[in-house]
């Protein structure tokens, strides 16, 4: 959730009216926001840091938050936002290249004419700028934006994409110009941009705005050209879009429109720029269109478990910023205006209903469901609490350990080669300790031993938990080419360790899944069979064969991975896939 | 059968001379009505160590004896001065040490230890006189009055030694200031002076021969610890509590669905719950992305293509989120981001069933690339809870989530407008917490969207509620953690299992 730092006393003011910090939290609640920090500092005054939900754009900067919530407190309504006609039309065009489809095919573009702009606005501009850059436009890589002084530049303007060698311009904030591909390697060091470097660097082409006369505005999605630079002074804003998403860019330009274009001398108006693309299309933006969303008066009622008339309906939405009006008794018709690009479906509509209603208010009144439904048990998860309880009546404690390992802990450590294993990768792990999923839980083990060396001897241990394999099988996988298999894996670690106890704890399982014991390797029973395994000590481990399946090893721990676990006493073990076991028995039918 | 009538215990090991002790001071309470600890062993030299093991196993008797302590300060020789009381002051020795023709200062001094101070000792108390070069004895005999003011402390008596001489005594470092606990016997009611052997434990022979009859027991003592005698088998608190919550969730009629697959496409994961392609959630920098197998085998394919459609360009009322679908994009592996792509399966497969009302619910692991801290984990356990019924409303929601919360004891709820990109309402749930005095986030609720819903088949009217919150945060505040590795992981403590055995939910 993006989270918004507003000045106290400038919204309070744009609010017409001061609340207690108590107060101010109550209302947020209440809209659905929510005051996440409120910092003091001397020169800047108290500022709120406001959680908004992360599809709201149009809450992003403190002009939004206080018009938003002065319609809602009915303080003022909602303005109209209006597209104007260009004062100049020949030269507020944007000329698009063929070339720019290579590297970031789409661009739109509005004017704001006579703005007037103070620190605070500056401020509050640039910020909402980078807001829609971290948040929609998902770290410039679907969008990016540029702002110009309109009266440094000339139009129409051109949007082409060209060899970096090719390129050559005095970026924002600097005094000299710099080829565009020495420019980004300058920037792969910066703190600040070097985040957005890789969007580009390695294309054929970069994007690049320049002007009639060949002044480079942008090299997006990196960086603006210091000749058409904002300052306290520009009264006439440039505003240009490049994206690879071009509804996106859409959604940016209109809401950087509606959010500022309340400082124009006319207010909440935009001059329209033309796009041309390559293929003579041509579409005009900003777009500021309302669109009409009809919701069903029943439809909100259900949803909110309420029955309000369709006037009421509407007289609350239109609070929410929705103008609403009602339309018969079963029909709401909405307005959604370009600053709630949220509003996919009447289901957003019904939403902002309730909240105007008021959750607290619809809380007063809740609700069982009348749904009555049998509970039922996921059997394999109540077969395994039965066999966590026997474990824990045998004294072995249990523990409960991570699915991902290191590649370190799951391998090498355990002795196993893992290119004979069907394990499953994780592609980007933050850390060496989530690079793998876990196909066994004895290594959970061997570290909870290690772990715990300060506690007195015998230590018995056990888990039971899901390991994963890679399986090209599509059904056990349900598609995915994964599955999960239940373990349950025991170890015994005393000064002496014979496998023989875990053993006795083996037999207690199986009579108690009503496997006989058949030494005689009957094809219904349960016996061990001798068979080497990597992470136990040769000649005393074997497979434990359940109808003539195996279903997992028994054995004493290898002395090499017991000491790679910083561990120094003997310890035996087994680990068996009680999924398998209960399939293949029958158990619990 | 085994009784077992003491267990350890004070005087259970003392031999005979306990017993011989335990006799004398009995027949002394008999002469003089009472014994105080410290005098009694200095009359019969005994150690007052091994005097009030004696007085401690009379005490036991039952009302032998009535015991009361005094806290009594007293003095005690240091090294030094027990060195002082048993082969007198450093100024005697030297006297004690010179023959009668005397020795030289410069012999004294590189030969007698502490002779500096023996000599100026010595000269003050004119035992000795200076010749020349030599010291001569200047009596025929002395009386080392240091040695016989140490001896009287040592046995005891510092009450015989002047106070100037004790803070004179301190200085020297000869003697020290000490605290003793002194007990004061008294005869109790069932004062005797015969005692009778006693037997610490009821065995076998006794039983047999009906020998227990005419037995004495030592009695058991009530406030010495139990022994352990073999550790017993614990579950882990965690999961205890995963049993509660399944317990709760069973109780109000839900069904467990099967979690048991932690690898899930991005399709079921994201794009079936109507979370766009370019949600910042998808990132690899909250998403772990599977490398092997990278890609999903298959989705049922009639059910991606409305999918696609849905997010591409909208249907079933809405507009959508109008951007190109990617089928790469969907067919990606990853490990679970939540277990509602669990949810998400089976409500797919109930609309394939045939519609009909079903509660759900799941507790179990999902997995987040988050950059580890205190309380955050790669992966934890989700409690998720789903009701889908037709025309549910937000206050079937509220009321379900209070039902939930009242039967873990939280019954002061309340709900804050959210957002989620697959409920539609979304509300977070806040508790009154009455230690920090403010509501506080216990978890996350909403509807499920028709977006969500309606390419997966379930009928128009049908509304779907759910609500989830993680196992580990109600965990850590009842068994007060602050860090959650202290709670999960193979580097916990096993003190943690150890000590918290059973696991209740304040109801």
């Amino acid at each position: 959730m993006p989270t918004v730092s507003v000045n106290r006393d400038a919204l309070f003011k744009a609010l017409g009216k001061t609340y207690s910090d108590e107060e101010f939290d109550e209302l947020c609640f209440q809209y659905g926001l929510e005051v996440d920090d409120i910092v003091d500092e001397p020169e800047k005054g108290i500022t709120y840091k406001i959680e908004v939900g992360a599809n709201r754009y149009d809450l992003l900067c403190i002009e939004g938050i206080a018009r938003s919530l002065s319609v809602y407190l009915g303080k003022e309504s909602q303005p109209n936002y209006r597209v104007l006609p260009p004062k100049e039309p020949e030269n507020y065009k944007l000329i698009v290249k063929p070339s720019t489809s290579q590297v970031r095919p789409y661009v739109v573009g509005a004017v704001l004419r006579n703005i007037k702009f103070t620190q605070a606005v500056y401020d509050s501009f640039i910020d909402l700028q980078d807001k829609l850059h971290q948040n929609l436009a998902r770290k410039r890589t679907l969008v990016a934006i540029g702002t110009h002084d309109l009266d440094t530049i000339i139009g129409p303007f051109i949007y082409d994409a060209r060899p970096p060698q090719d390129i050559s311009f005095v970026p924002l904030n600097q005094t000299q110009a710099y080829r565009a591909d020495k420019l980004l390697e300058m920037y792969s060091c910066d703190s600040h941009l070097k985040e957005y470097v890789p969007i580009i660097k390695d294309k054929p082409v970069y994007p690049v705005i320049t002007d009639q006369k060949g002044v480079v505005l942008s090299l997006p999605p990196i960086i603006n050209g210091n000749h058409s630079k904002i300052t306290l002074n520009t009264r006439n804003v440039f505003i240009e879009c490049t994206a690879t998403d071009r509804y996106k860019a859409q959604i940016v330009l209109d809401t950087l429109v509606c959010m500022f274009s309340g400082y124009c001398d006319q207010p909440y108006t935009a001059e329209s720029v033309q796009v041309e693309y390559p293929d003579g299309e041509k579409v005009q933006y900003p777009k500021l269109q309302y669109r009409q969303q009809v919701a069903s008066v029943s439809y909100c009622n259900i949803l909110a478990g309420v029955s309000e008339k369709a006037e009421d309906i509407a007289k609350m939405l239109t609070s929410m910023s929705l103008s609403a009006d009602p339309d018969g008794q079963d029909k709401v018709v909405v307005k959604v205006p370009p600053t709630r690009y949220d509003v996919l479906h009447e289901c957003d509509i019904a939403e902002d209903f309730a909240v105007a209603y008021g959750f607290d208010r619809l809380a007063a009144d809740m609700q069982m469901p009348p749904t009555n439904t049998i509970g039922q048990e996921f059997e394999l998860n109540y077969l395994s609490d039965k066999l966590r309880l026997l474990m824990s009546q045998n004294n072995y404690t249990e523990v409960a350990t991570f699915s991902l390992y290191s590649k370190m802990d799951m391998g090498e450590r355990m002795r196993v080669n893992l290119d004979n294993e069907s394990w499953v990768k994780v592609a980007n792990p933050k850390t060496t300790e989530c690079e793998a999923v876990r196909i066994s839980l004895l290594p959970g083990l061997m570290k909870t031993l290690a772990a715990n060396k300060h506690i007195s001897l015998p230590l018995k241990l056990f888990e039971v938990a899901d390991v994963v394999f890679r399986d090209s099988c599509p059904t056990t996988t349900r598609g995915t080419g994964a599955r999960n298999e239940r373990h349950l894996c025991a170890i015994n670690y005393n000064v002496k360790a014979g496998i023989e106890i875990v053993q006795g704890l083996l037999d207690n399982i199986m009579i108690a899944l009503k496997v006989p014991f058949t030494p005689d390797n009957s094809a219904q029973g349960y016996y061990l069979e001798g068979k080497d395994h990597p992470s136990y000590f040769p000649g005393f481990c074997g497979n434990v064969i359940v109808n003539d399946v195996a279903v997992g090893q028994i054995g004493l721990i290898h002395p090499e991975v017991i000491t790679n676990f910083n561990l120094n006493n003997p310890a035996a073990a087994f680990e068996i896939n009680i999924e398998k076991v209960l399939e293949i028995t029958n158990f619990g039918h | 059968m085994r009784a077992r009538c003491q267990s350890g215990g004070l005087g259970h090991n003392m031999g005979s001379s306990v017993m011989d002790l335990q006799q004398e001071i009995l027949f002394s309470l008999e002469k003089d009505g009472v014994v105080i600890s410290n005098e009694f062993g200095e009359s019969i030299k005994e150690s007052h160590q091994k005097i009030v093991g004696a007085i401690k196993s009379l005490e036991s008797l039952g009302n032998v004896v009535n015991v009361k302590q005094n806290a009594l300060k007293t003095w005690e020789c240091t090294e030094e001065g027990t060195g002082v009381a048993t082969e007198g002051s450093h100024e005697a020795r030297l006297f004690n040490s010179l023959p009668p023709e005397g020795r030289s200062v410069a012999d004294i001094k590189d030969n007698f230890p502490n002779s500096n101070f023996a000599l100026g000792a010595a000269m003050k108390n004119k035992w000795l006189k200076k010749e020349g070069e030599k010291v001569v004895p200047a009596m025929t005999s002395i009386e080392d009055q240091v040695q016989k003011y140490l001896q009287a402390i040592t046995a005891g008596a510092a009450d015989s030694v002047p106070d100037n001489v004790k803070v004179e005594y301190k200085k020297r470092k000869l003697i020290r200031e000490v605290e003793m606990t002194v007990f004061e016997v008294t005869k109790g009611n069932e004062f005797t002076t015969s005692i009778v052997k006693q037997e610490g434990e009821l065995t076998k022979e006794m039983i047999e021969s009906g020998q227990w009859k005419k037995t004495t027991f030592k009695p058991f003592n009530f406030k010495s610890k139990g022994r352990v005698d073999q550790r017993s088998g614990y579950l882990h608190p965690l999961m205890q509590l995963r049993s509660e919550f399944r317990q709760i969730f069973l109780e109000m009629g839900f069904s467990e669905m099967p979690t048991n697959n932690f690898v899930e496409s991005a399709f079921w994961n994201f794009d079936a719950l109507f979370q766009p392609q370019q949600h910042p959630a998808r990132d690899a920098h909250d998403t772990f992305y599977v490398a092997e197998p990278g890609k999903t085998i298959n989705v049922p394919e009639d059910y991606l293509q409305k999918v696609k459609k849905t997010h591409s360009v909208g249907g079933y009322g809405s507009i959508g989120y109008q951007y190109d679908w990617s089928r790469d994009e969907a067919h990606k592996n990853l490990l679970r981001t939540h277990t509602t792509a669990v949810s998400a399966r089976m409500l797919y497969k109930l609309a394939q069933d045939g519609f009909q009302p079903v509660k759900f619910f799941s507790i179990d692991r999902v997995f987040r690339n988050e950059t580890l801290d205190a309380t955050h984990l790669a992966e934890f356990n989700q409690i998720e809870g789903v009701v889908a019924d037709y025309n549910l409303s937000i206050k079937n929601l509220m009321g379900l989530i209070k039902g939930f919360f009242e039967k873990i004891g939280i019954t002061k709820l309340r709900f804050k407008p959210a957002y989620n990109p697959y409920t539609e309402p979304s509300m977070e749930i806040f508790s009154y917490h009455e230690g920090l005095q403010k509501w506080v986030e216990v978890g996350n609720s909403g509807m499920f969207r028709p977006e969500m819903l309606r390419p997966m088949g379930i009928p128009e009217n049908v509304t779907v509620a759910a609500w989830g919150l993680s196992l580990e945060r109600p965990a850590m505040i009842m068994y007060g953690i602050n860090n959650i590795r202290e709670l999960v992981g193979p580097r916990v403590k096993m003190e943690l299992i150890l000590d918290n055995p059973v696991c209740t939910i304040d109801k």
